[in-house]
């Protein structure tokens, strides 16, 4: 019973890191590059909305995915534009984008669908459903390891593993590659990076193009894995709480899913146990629903050790003349 | 001179505006957080609002609260606007009501929800423990595991009231029923999250239950789905909600805030307001669960007589469903 308890824990965590992960992996390519992005929220939302609603007219949950990745690929688009070629500020620029989605989002859709900014509800092929590995009726019956494997392992949507595979994908592009090397270097010291020959700006760009990539996934998750459709405001501050994970790793990939793993598994307690009681005390609910956003506040005040962001991080890079 | 001249004539153009209206209804429905579309208590308010403009050709003016801050704005501003009657879904304008109700004491104002004591106020109170306890009848009659769920929004005691019929529709019907009970949230978000909705639904249903009801609002959109995906049964609350999922909405607590808003406008029109407060039960069609050809199949000819009984047994007064608004506490858990 308490195995079973853990593993839907867990599962739930897993679900709940998702969106987390993805949007913590995209913000690391983007901040590595030396492109500080709190527009991660805004482009989340945008990916969701675009991908609900052409799920929605689709049909087809993979035509809202790359939907919902245009979507916040264009608006990563904007933020390099305005922080690279026009070297505007990068955090008005991220407010920007943020404000923008959540305009933009509501008033189209309520344009579109006249249901109150929501898209329709999807349905079969219009979403993400889970997907049963092999054998897991059979794997099922052996003790500890059957549970696990059906509960855990099998049954999420096949967005939750491409989210947990971007994690060493991200790791190989970052550390064993030319272009991994050259980004990390843009966000450290561009100038060395240009007297070399490579392009600061493309590299920057690039890096947020990706970072627009895996946001879109991230969103689309949202609309049409984890629920079925678009409402409103629907990201909920995930692409802060993102954030917060990307600098609690320390803008490295791997501590990157632990610490998405660690707010989507308190999201879950949150959401699983609801007045608990220690001894005589009961614990509020609000407590427990506050908690992730307690640990935000407890590792950013510095208890995460100290993290240092990249060099050039937030300044736009100005070739001398 | 030409700002004043153009002053002057918007003057005389409101003033014919109100003397063309004087007699007729000239409504205005504030919807609440949570959206005109929820599919659930402010769509119904939404409907009660078209059938009057249907009805009488006479077009309503709406708004869409976006925060806590808007309630008083928004009221106010239709007061001064000249719309009569002024109506408002939710609990959480009864103060807003109360300050801009006594501010325009010539103007009709009507709270759903909520309990205002003005003059010229109409309160309009559902007995919803009593619905939540007819589809509790239904989910303990359905339920094959003997374990139900309840999915609330924000953590109020209006909620729980729901709570509390619908636990004591369970175990007066199977007593050996578990029932976990869960709130989405307590700020207002908790009306809009069908993401944490679905959330908590699964968990319930990963602990056993097979048919989980809802009192969220736009949260319950998820919770309806997580029910539909995992092959168990939800039941809608407010609106009708059976059509969401053919076949996997057990039945919905209809509570016919529709009724409210059109009696409402209607009795402006035809001149026969009344203020004070209005109690809405299962014996005055205010509240009951939902029959329709979504879910004909899921409801058996047994369940079908348990609980036309259990509703018969509300009117005579045989049955006495506990109002946790009235005591803040619950007999049953």
């Amino acid at each position: 019973m308490d195995l079973d308890i853990a593993i839907q824990l867990m599962g739930s965590s897993l679900r709940l890191a998702t969106p987390l992960l993805l949007a913590c992996l995209a913000g690391l390519f983007s901040e590595r590059a030396g492109i500080f992005d709190i527009g991660l929220e805004g482009k989340m939302l945008a990916a969701a909305f675009t991908a609900g609603a052409f799920a929605a007219v689709s049909g087809s949950a993979w035509i809202g995915l790359l939907a919902g990745i245009a979507a916040s690929m264009v608006l990563a688009l904007l933020h390099g534009l305005a922080s690279i070629t026009l070297k505007g500020n990068q955090l008005i620029s991220g407010v920007a984008i943020n404000f923008l989605a959540s305009g933009l989002t509501a008033l189209i859709g309520q344009n579109w669908f006249h249901q109150g900014g929501q898209t329709p509800q999807l349905s079969g092929s219009g979403r993400f459903l889970g997907v049963q590995w092999p054998l897991t009726e059979t794997i099922g019956q052996i003790p500890v390891i059957g549970p696990v494997y059906q509960n855990l392992i099998s049954g999420h949507n096949i967005l939750v593993y491409l989210a947990l595979l971007t994690v060493p994908a991200t790791w190989w592009v970052l550390f064993r590659t030319r272009f991994g090397l050259r980004l990390r270097a843009v966000g450290e010291n561009p100038g060395a990076v240009d007297t070399a020959g490579v392009s600061v700006v493309r590299q920057r760009y690039a890096a947020v193009l990706i970072c627009g990539l895996l946001c879109g996934v991230a969103g689309a998750y949202l609309s049409t894995g984890m629920s079925a459709g678009f409402v409103r405001e629907m990201t909920a501050g995930k692409g802060f709480i993102a954030l917060a994970a990307l600098i609690f790793a320390k803008w490295r990939p791997w501590p990157a899913l632990w610490a998405c793993l660690l707010f989507g598994f308190l999201e879950a307690v949150g959401i699983r146990y609801q007045g608990i009681s220690i001894g005589s005390l009961q614990v509020p609910v609000q407590f427990m629903q506050a908690l992730p956003y307690i640990l935000t506040v407890v590792i950013l005040a510095g208890f995460g050790g100290k993290a240092i962001p990249p060099r050039a991080g937030g300044r736009p890079y100005v070739k001398e003349r | 001179m030409k700002f004043a001249k153009t002053l002057a004539s918007v003057a005389t153009l409101v003033l014919a505006a109100s003397a063309v209206h004087a007699e007729d209804a000239n409504p205005a429905v504030i919807f609440d957080l949570g959206g005109k579309f929820d599919r659930s208590f402010n769509q119904a308010s939404f409907e009660g609002a078209e059938r009057f403009t249907a009805e009488t050709g006479i077009a309503f003016r709406e708004f869409e609260l976006q925060s806590d801050a808007q309630r008083e704005q928004a009221l106010r501003k239709f007061a001064q606007d000249g719309f009569n009657p002024v109506v408002v879904a939710g609990f959480s304008n009864e103060s807003a009501m109360t300050t801009v109700a006594a501010e325009f004491p010539d103007t009709d104002f009507a709270i759903i929800d909520g309990f205002v004591d003005l003059p010229n106020v109409r309160s309009v109170v559902f007995n919803e423990h009593e619905g939540s306890y007819l589809v509790g009848v239904l989910a303990a009659m359905a339920s094959q595991t003997g374990k139900v769920g309840f999915v609330g929004g924000m953590d109020i005691p209006l909620i729980r009231k729901f709570a509390c019929g619908y636990v004591q529709g369970v175990m007066a019907t199977n007593p050996d029923a578990e029932v976990f009970e869960n709130m989405t949230g307590s700020t207002g978000a908790a009306w809009n999250d069908p993401v944490r909705g679905g959330e908590l639904a699964k968990s319930q249903i990963e602990r056993g239950a097979d048919v989980i009801y809802h009192a969220a609002g736009g949260t319950g959109i998820g919770v309806l789905q997580a029910a539909a995906d995992a092959g168990a049964l939800g039941i809608g609350v407010d609106s009708n909600q059976n059509y969401i999922h053919p076949g996997q909405v057990l039945t919905s607590m209809l509570k016919r805030v529709d009724n409210a808003v059109y009696d409402a406008m209607m009795d402006v029109q035809t001149g026969n307001w009344s203020s004070g407060l209005e109690v809405m039960g299962v014996a005055e069609d205010g509240v009951g669960y939902a029959l329709d050809e979504n879910n004909a199949d899921l409801i058996t000819d047994e369940m079908m007589a348990a609980v036309e009984d259990a509703k018969a047994g509300i009117i005579s007064g045989d049955i006495v469903v506990h109002d946790y608004t009235s005591d803040d506490s619950c007999p049953a858990s």
